[in-house]
């Protein structure tokens, strides 16, 4: 017999159960994982570079590079000594729930206590798939400009940190900090939002603070 | 390719569904898409048209896309007006402090299913 089913779901549906999962078994493995998310280029990899570096001491760092093809991120953080895994997307603009699982299970065994996944360089799809990350930070380079968050509202929203790179660039851009800040707490009034040049470290210690915190956060939650 | 990845787990979250209620085959299936969605419905359709084949229980069904308009409110004069003809900046009075009321909307609204007949009515 033929019957009309009214549904009325998200379309995200399947992949929003398998994210809500997936962050659950990560507590129970104590990895905390943290979502990046930017264009491409805007310095995801160097930022994250200093971050390992800079906190070795403290806590395994590892990564999970997301991208279309190519594994020249991977490389670049496995020089430093951090576990990371490539994974490609194969054409696809986002990674969701089901590929980030499928990469945290290709790492080896998963000694870090923190693992950033870099999502596709893509201000847009990431921003409406739940990969199963305890946190969602948002990289905007200086170069960029400050009306990104007018472009892409729902990326800003979405983010629980915003890392503004390549601050060592302000002289020669007319970047305007205190408009990003107003119109990006606007739209998303709890966001955090942290200036830093990984290459003077400038901020750093600021953002650095902030992953630890919130690691201890969620550890003890 | 945006459309492609939703066009998976538009299939992903049907097949859930059929296993939940019994659902042999499905014979049409309708979307609920908001004009400022972001999603281009043409690729989207062609995107489904080429996934469906590749799955046993939506082979062959067609994809219909209803449009709901997208509205926006003006928090300066309260009055309410298309998104896509003005965009961020109240008609009325000019004011750019305005909100997307709807019209970001992405759902499955509703699906033909053809149920296993032996098995129990599930409503």
């Amino acid at each position: 017999m033929i019957k009309v089913l009214e549904l009325k779901m998200t379309v995200t549906d399947s992949n929003d159960r398998d994210a809500e999962a997936l962050r659950n078994d990560l507590k129970a493995r104590d990895v905390f994982l943290i979502n990046l998310m930017s264009s491409p280029g805007s310095g995801k990899t160097t930022l994250l570079s200093r971050t390992i570096t800079d906190l070795k001491d403290r806590v395994k760092i590892g990564v999970m590079e997301a991208d279309i093809a190519s594994d020249v991120d991977a490389k670049r953080i496995n020089a430093l000594g951090a576990e990371s895994i490539q994974v490609h997307t194969d054409g696809m603009c986002h990674m969701d729930a089901g590929m980030t699982r499928e990469g945290l299970d290709g790492m080896e065994s998963i000694d870090s206590r923190i693992v950033f996944l870099e999502n596709v360089g893509n201000l847009i799809c990431p921003a409406e798939f739940d990969t199963g990350a305890h946190k969602n930070v948002m990289i905007l380079s200086l170069p960029e400009g400050d009306d990104k968050p007018l472009k892409y509202p729902l990326m800003f929203k979405k983010s629980d940190a915003l890392v503004i790179t390549k601050m060592d660039a302000a002289p020669y851009f007319d970047f305007d900090l205190d408009a990003v800040r107003k119109r990006v707490k606007a739209m998303n009034p709890d966001i955090r939002i942290f200036p830093v040049s990984a290459k003077t470290g400038e901020g750093m210690d600021e953002w650095e603070s902030y992953i630890l915190s919130e690691w201890e956060k969620w550890r003890n939650a | 390719m945006h459309e492609l990845g939703i066009v998976k787990h538009v299939i992903r979250t049907l097949n859930d569904v059929a296993a939940e209620n019994n659902v042999r085959r499905i014979g049409s299936v309708t979307l609920e898409v908001g004009e400022v969605s972001g999603v281009v419905i043409e690729q989207l359709v062609d995107c489904w048209n080429y996934f469906r084949e590749k799955d046993e229980l939506v082979k062959g069904a067609p994809l219909y896309v209803e449009t709901l308009e997208a509205v926006t409110v003006c928090t300066a004069c309260d009055k309410t007006y298309g998104t896509v003809a003005h965009g961020k900046t109240c008609p009325y009075c000019g004011s750019k402090e305005t909100y997307l009321l709807r019209g970001n909307e992405f759902s499955i609204k509703q699906i033909e299913a053809e149920l296993i007949e032996d098995a129990p009515e599930t409503e």
